[in-house]
């Protein structure tokens, strides 16, 4: 599968890259949790600088593209602390990529492309479907997720029959959105093709732009097979600014939930102002894919040695 | 009682639920790569038997359920109650016929049984996988025929009826499993 992959991109001229895992900064975005480890300069005992272990290479690559590379795209290993279970191991592959000059949907007709041809002979997939976010949850669930209050959603949790939700999701827009999704839209989505769902309501945490005609929306795209999240993608913001607001937004979030607040990367917000060429990167799990081309249950069935026995 | 997170649940373990002791089927850990991590979890009611599916957020608590399964003796049934005994301590337990539920179809005097205590008290009884039993009441058999065909109803000491090939007779010994209710062979 890796040497298909290099393939695939060979093909393109699009350049295989490397980028630190360690990295003085890391993820701001609440959900995530960094693994940290410590540099010592040679003879300096005691005296430590932390470092993290990248959740994923986004900002570095980001650097590169900001510096003139081009297209680039890089496999290589991400580290998420505290997820574990069938879909997820603490250490994983992600292949990503960006293209310069690409919007959602030409990234889109690349990827289906290239999963297509790493999941055949093995397995075999129809053309793909792409939803609105906003469509899946009116076809589907009958609200707006968009313009829906906390009351429209308590009322869709009851009729769905996931009372819980109210407790557990509160007053919490976006954790609504999330458990509306995963238990009720996501199980169906990505049967015998892959299924992509685009623009996301900007009240989810994104590095996605606006969409120029629809503020409330951004540019972003998830890709399902078999009901199983694979990939995540977004056409780039570029704004300084707005990443920058981002950022403090996400680690407002962090300092009241208690968590870790790393700093900020001061590198990317620099290369942001320097000048992001305009392009669409997308991050794809590629254990979860070569779980599911194998007609594998769990991550640990394709993993040589899952975090229990590293 | 000892309080475990989403981190610790597996099939098996204990928990209460809304007032019940339930224990763990399977537990799914769910994260969107952008979003709150939840925990999917499905539980049997151990007082109903139900199965219900419940999420819980990753890292919430629960209480366990002090809830045990031990070995015990059946007694009798005085009408009201199922009483067992634990055959070490000699300790004896009255079971209510909720309890009891369908096991009762199989239980007969000095068989072990699975009795499932919370808190001390019976919540669920499980026959043993095969009982031996006797037939108290079935229709003569076809001569000639030796097994096959569709069989018929036999009643069974207990109360319980099960399907019989026709050669088997009334005051026969027959072994059934219990987890399916279905003959198993004759007992000579």
């Amino acid at each position: 599968m890796l040497a298909a992959v290099r393939r695939f991109f060979d093909q393109r001229g699009v350049l295989e890259v490397e980028t630190p895992v360690l990295s003085r900064t890391g993820a701001t975005d609440p959900h995530l949790v960094s693994f940290t480890t410590r540099l010592h300069q040679p003879g300096s005992h005691g005296a430590a600088l932390p470092l993290l272990l990248q959740t994923s290479p986004e900002f570095a690559m980001k650097r590169l593209l900001a510096a003139g590379s081009g297209c680039i795209y890089q496999i290589c290993k991400a580290f998420r602390d505290e997820e574990q279970g069938r879909l997820h191991n603490p250490e994983f592959t992600l292949l990503e990529w960006y293209r310069v000059g690409f919007g959602l949907t030409d990234l889109i007709a690349e990827t289906d492309e290239l999963v297509r041809s790493l999941c055949a002979p093995a397995l075999p997939l129809a053309a793909p479907e792409v939803f609105a976010y906003r469509d899946l949850f009116r076809q589907r669930l009958g609200i707006d997720p968009v313009e829906a209050g906390i009351e429209t959603l308590v009322q869709c949790a009851v009729t769905q029959g996931l009372p819980e939700a109210e407790e557990l999701c509160g007053n919490n827009k976006p954790l609504w959105l999330d458990f509306c999704f995963s238990h009720r839209i996501q199980p169906e989505l990505g049967r015998g093709r892959l299924s992509f769902v685009r623009d996301f309501p900007a009240v989810l945490p994104s590095l996605a732009r606006h969409k120029p005609d629809c503020p409330e929306l951004v540019e972003r795209v998830e890709v399902y097979l078999a009901g199983v999240e694979l990939a995540n993608g977004f056409h780039e913001l570029q704004d300084a600014a707005e990443q920058d607001r981002r950022f403090e937004a996400d680690l407002q979030r962090r300092r009241l939930a208690g968590m870790d607040v790393p700093p900020k990367d001061g590198r990317l917000l620099a290369a942001l102002d320097a000048g992001l060429p305009d392009c669409a990167g997308i991050a794809l799990g590629l254990d979860r894919l070569l779980m599911l081309r194998q007609g594998a249950r769990d991550l640990t069935e394709v993993l040589a040695f899952p975090v229990d026995r590293a | 009682m000892a309080i475990v997170s989403t981190a610790e649940f597996k099939g098996g373990l204990k928990i209460m639920m809304d007032n019940d002791p339930c224990t763990i089927l399977s537990n799914e850990f769910v994260k969107p790569g952008k979003g709150q991590a939840f925990n999917r979890v499905k539980l049997r009611n151990l007082k109903t038997g139900r199965v219900l599916e419940k999420t819980f957020k990753s890292g919430d608590t629960v209480e366990t359920a002090d809830v045990v399964d031990v070995e015990m003796q059946y007694l009798y049934n005085d009408g009201e109650h199922w009483h067992f005994m634990q055959p070490q301590s000699f300790e004896q337990y009255g079971a209510e016929p909720a309890a009891v539920a369908d096991a009762k179809q199989w239980l007969k005097e000095q068989d072990i049984c699975i009795v499932t205590l919370w808190n001390g008290n019976p919540i669920a009884v499980t026959p043993p996988n095969f009982v031996e039993l006797t037939i108290t009441e079935t229709d003569p058999g076809v001569r000639g025929d030796t097994s096959g065909g569709g069989g018929k109803p036999a009643t069974l000491e207990t109360g319980a009826v099960v399907r019989v090939p026709l050669f088997i007779q009334t005051a026969e010994v027959i072994k059934v499993d219990t987890r399916t209710g279905e003959y198993v062979s004759r007992v000579k």
